[in-house]
């Protein structure tokens, strides 16, 4: 582990996390109409993101060779199914993540 | 504060305390295998907190990567925050000497509540916004803290830890597609994805990914418009 590189790298991460936070006040400070095609995609864009994100997440998974995402395919599969029958965000990600564990620690 | 006022807000951040404690033990312990300690979970917890990127930044500080190439994946992932600014522009307008702190704290999950709940009784919008804002940045920071001091005491292998990430995003995908009969968004944005991811490779497709959403995205409104014009 390099300590100072390491450093740099959270410092950016936090400095840029805050801009993405602070920009948008900055940029429409007073009275200024929001233009429509901003409000547009602040409203479509969140679930796009969210696709976009479980793409990423997924994105070191070999399907060519063992164990072929079997365990991320069931791992999201058992989220996406106990989402839809409780609706309990906690016991989706709980379950689901359990669940992988299992897979990867003694089935596969 | 009314104590009553207060419990009542407590109480709306229950969810995400529960959530909070567990993802960030997460990452405490996820950082604690990759060989950086409590101390490191605290501060980024407390400077950066933002569960995504921080659990990006991960295999940001594993892989060695570039500080430029960091900027550019963080703001990427980041990007959603510029558009929870926009809807609390009003709301934070005069917040004074909490304004600051409100838009620092404003994650995904303090977003929600302050968006979606009215404050108790005898408390006033600001007050119940900033309130959620520091409960919901404590759990983080204990939670992520917590992880790092319990990777060392458990027994317990945690491969696949990880993905509590993955199980996030799914069940936050999963809410939105029950949520509305609109898909075509979360088809756009796992669609463009899965293309850039095969076209550019796993290493820098997500920029690319981002421009092609926000390009078909744009484009399907002002389609959509013409249609019903």
């Amino acid at each position: 582990m390099n300590v100072t590189h390491s450093i740099l790298i959270i410092a950016v991460g936090c400095i840029v996390t805050a801009i993405t936070r602070f920009l948008p006040f900055l940029i429409f400070r007073k009275g200024a109409k929001t233009p429509a095609i901003i409000e547009y995609l602040g409203k479509v864009l969140p679930f796009a993101i969210m696709g976009m994100l479980v793409v990423y997440c997924l994105k070191d998974v070999t399907l060519l060779s063992a164990p072929y995402g079997i365990p991320e395919l069931l791992g999201c599969a058992a989220v996406a199914l106990l989402h839809i029958w409780k609706r309990n965000t906690l016991l989706s990600i709980g379950g689901g993540t359990v669940l992988y564990m299992i897979l990867v620690q003694l089935v596969f | 504060m009314k104590k009553k006022a207060f419990l009542a807000a407590f109480r709306d951040t229950l969810p995400v305390m529960t959530g909070y404690l567990f993802l960030g033990i997460g990452f405490g312990i996820l950082m604690y295998e990759k060989g950086y300690g409590a101390l490191w979970s605290f501060a980024m917890a407390a400077f950066m907190y933002a569960g995504s990127a921080q659990y990006l930044t991960v295999s940001l500080l594993t892989g060695g990567a570039s500080l430029i190439s960091t900027a550019l994946s963080v703001l990427f992932i980041n990007a959603r925050h510029l558009f929870y600014g926009i809807t609390m522009l009003e709301s934070y307008r005069d917040a004074g000497s909490k304004k600051p702190y409100l838009i620092f704290a404003l994650t995904d999950e303090t977003y929600s509540l302050v968006t979606q709940n009215t404050p108790p009784e005898g408390m006033s919008k600001l007050s119940y916004c900033f309130l959620v804002s520091v409960l919901d940045h404590i759990y983080w920071v204990v939670g992520c803290t917590l992880g790092g001091l319990l990777g060392k005491a458990l027994p317990i292998s945690f491969e696949g830890i990880e993905f509590v990430l993955t199980a996030l995003f799914v069940t936050i995908f999963t809410e939105q597609w029950l949520s509305t009969k609109e898909h075509r968004p979360a088809l756009i944005g796992v669609g463009a994805t899965v293309l850039c991811l095969l076209v550019f490779g796993k290493d820098i497709f997500l920029i690319p990914s981002m421009a092609l959403i926000a390009l078909i995205l744009t484009i399907s409104r002002k389609t959509g418009r013409r249609k019903t014009a």
